[in-house]
């Protein structure tokens, strides 16, 4: 149980995959303009996480292990997230089309979410269990979701910030990126 | 055997993925309403966005679900709005011919350079540099942004200053989103009396900057019969409207910086 917590928290703190591994640097740049529409973002990315990760796992310890194909994972990884990508993407077309519409081209953008395919891949790497997996997954998502929500907050004060001309835009956005990714900085070694 | 197995397995894999996304696509099938199809097809596809929808297809789904006006397409003009009601079966809403106009008429004669920009030719990167390197920082800047994104070859940049060709002109205001300096405006073709100036600054400081920019004296507010013309911001600005080309503006004016821009 206690590793569990460490995993899930470390996952979304210490090794947080948008502000330490900038991973998925993507769509936290680009959805993270509303709250609400990060927080969908969020959701999705999570969810595709968390299903591929479900998927991969025993696909990976059950079929391409014991065949030797350990050099197909990222093929299969990639087919897997893809599917399930194109999944949220149906769902979300009928169940919440104005969430559909405001994520647009980042919404079919996941399938190529290095967050993504690092989770499933990491866990296989890190040697970790099926459950301690999903945890993993979990927490990567939940990071991510944290990150953009964060981030959206900090574009909106940006919105009506007084800054220099020249910065305005996607620099100031940069930088205020970067301030992020240094307060999440504070989390390393909590854990040991 | 050590090529079948591998081939085998990747094949499951996505045979297993291609029936699963079928069977969702069809448990989550969204019915489209027909008329959506059929008013997209008699759009013009310019996606110009003109009737302040995201492109035609968005515009063709606001007609059917929203009950937007018909006649709001610029490039398709009257044509498209009658192609529309046909399909909804109501009366063609009347369709009032515009075109663009560019609200400067600082040219290379009139201004000069306040440094020399050597980098991308395009009118954003200079506004990026201390609002753009003419003197006036409200003015053209004539590296013709607006030339590259318009689609029907109506705009122009002579001697410096961007110039619209009514004729050609399909009002879809790509050129005026594309102004850094927001220039352009769309206004109705037969309403052909415009003033060609923007500038925000004082009397004076746009006669620095500027030989032939408005320096907001109010002669033009004053001889006005209709009230449409309003200096604000230390410009005029003409109320098209309330406006019935009458020329009284043109003729006070002492600058000369009102014109009539008939095609």
């Amino acid at each position: 149980m206690k590793t569990m917590l460490v995993i899930l928290l470390s996952a979304m703190l210490t090794d947080n995959f948008v502000l330490s591994k900038f991973m998925g640097i993507c769509p936290f740049l680009g959805v993270s303009k509303k709250l609400d529409s990060a927080a969908g973002m969020g959701i999705a990315v999570t969810f595709v996480m968390i299903c591929a990760t479900l998927v991969t796992y025993p696909i990976h310890h059950g079929i391409l292990v014991p065949n030797h194909l350990e050099y197909f994972d990222t093929v299969v990884f990639i087919l897997i997230i893809a599917l399930f990508v194109q999944l949220v993407e149906n769902i979300l077309k009928k169940c919440v089309p104005s969430l559909y519409s405001s994520l647009g081209v980042y919404l079919p953008l996941i399938t190529t979410n290095c967050a993504v395919l690092g989770v499933t891949v990491l866990n296989i790497d890190n040697g970790y269990s099926f459950g301690q997996s999903i945890v993993n997954a979990l927490g990567a998502g939940l990071g991510f979701m944290l990150a953009l929500v964060i981030f959206s907050g900090v574009r909106k004060k940006l919105e009506y910030a007084d800054i220099p001309e020249t910065f305005k835009g996607v620099p100031a956005t940069l930088i205020a990126a970067s301030i992020v990714s240094v307060s999440f900085m504070g989390f390393s070694g909590l854990f040991n | 055997m050590t090529y079948l197995i591998p081939a085998l397995i990747l094949g499951g894999c996505g045979i297993l993925a291609g029936v699963l996304l079928t069977i969702a696509a069809k448990v989550f099938y969204v019915k489209v309403d027909e008329r959506i199809e059929k008013i997209g097809e008699s759009l013009p596809q310019a996606n110009c966005g003109a009737c302040g929808y995201a492109g035609c297809a968005d515009y063709a789904a606001a007609i059917v679900q929203k009950g937007a006006a018909t006649n709001l397409c610029r490039p398709g003009g009257a044509d498209a709005a009658a192609k529309i009601a046909a399909i909804l079966g109501t009366a063609a809403a009347e369709v009032v011919p515009m075109t663009a106009v560019v609200h400067c008429s600082g040219d290379c004669n009139a201004t000069q350079s306040a440094f020399l920009f050597d980098g991308v030719q395009s009118c954003k990167a200079v506004k990026r540099f201390y609002s753009g390197n003419g003197t006036c920082k409200y003015g053209c800047i004539g590296l013709g942004d607006c030339v590259s994104v318009c689609e029907h070859d109506a705009i122009k940049v002579v001697n410096g200053i961007a110039k619209v060709i009514p004729a050609l002109c399909g009002a879809c205001g790509q050129c005026a989103s594309a102004c850094p300096n927001q220039l352009i405006s769309i206004k109705p073709l037969a309403k052909h009396i415009d003033v060609l100036c923007s500038s925000k600054d004082n009397g004076k400081a746009t006669k620095l900057a500027c030989k032939n920019g408005c320096i907001g004296c109010k002669m033009c507010e004053k001889k006005c019969p209709n009230g449409a013309i309003t200096v604000t911001d230390f410009h005029a600005s003409i109320d098209y409207d309330k406006c019935t080309n009458c020329g009284a503006c043109m003729a006070a004016c002492p600058v000369k910086v009102i014109h009539t821009c008939e095609a």
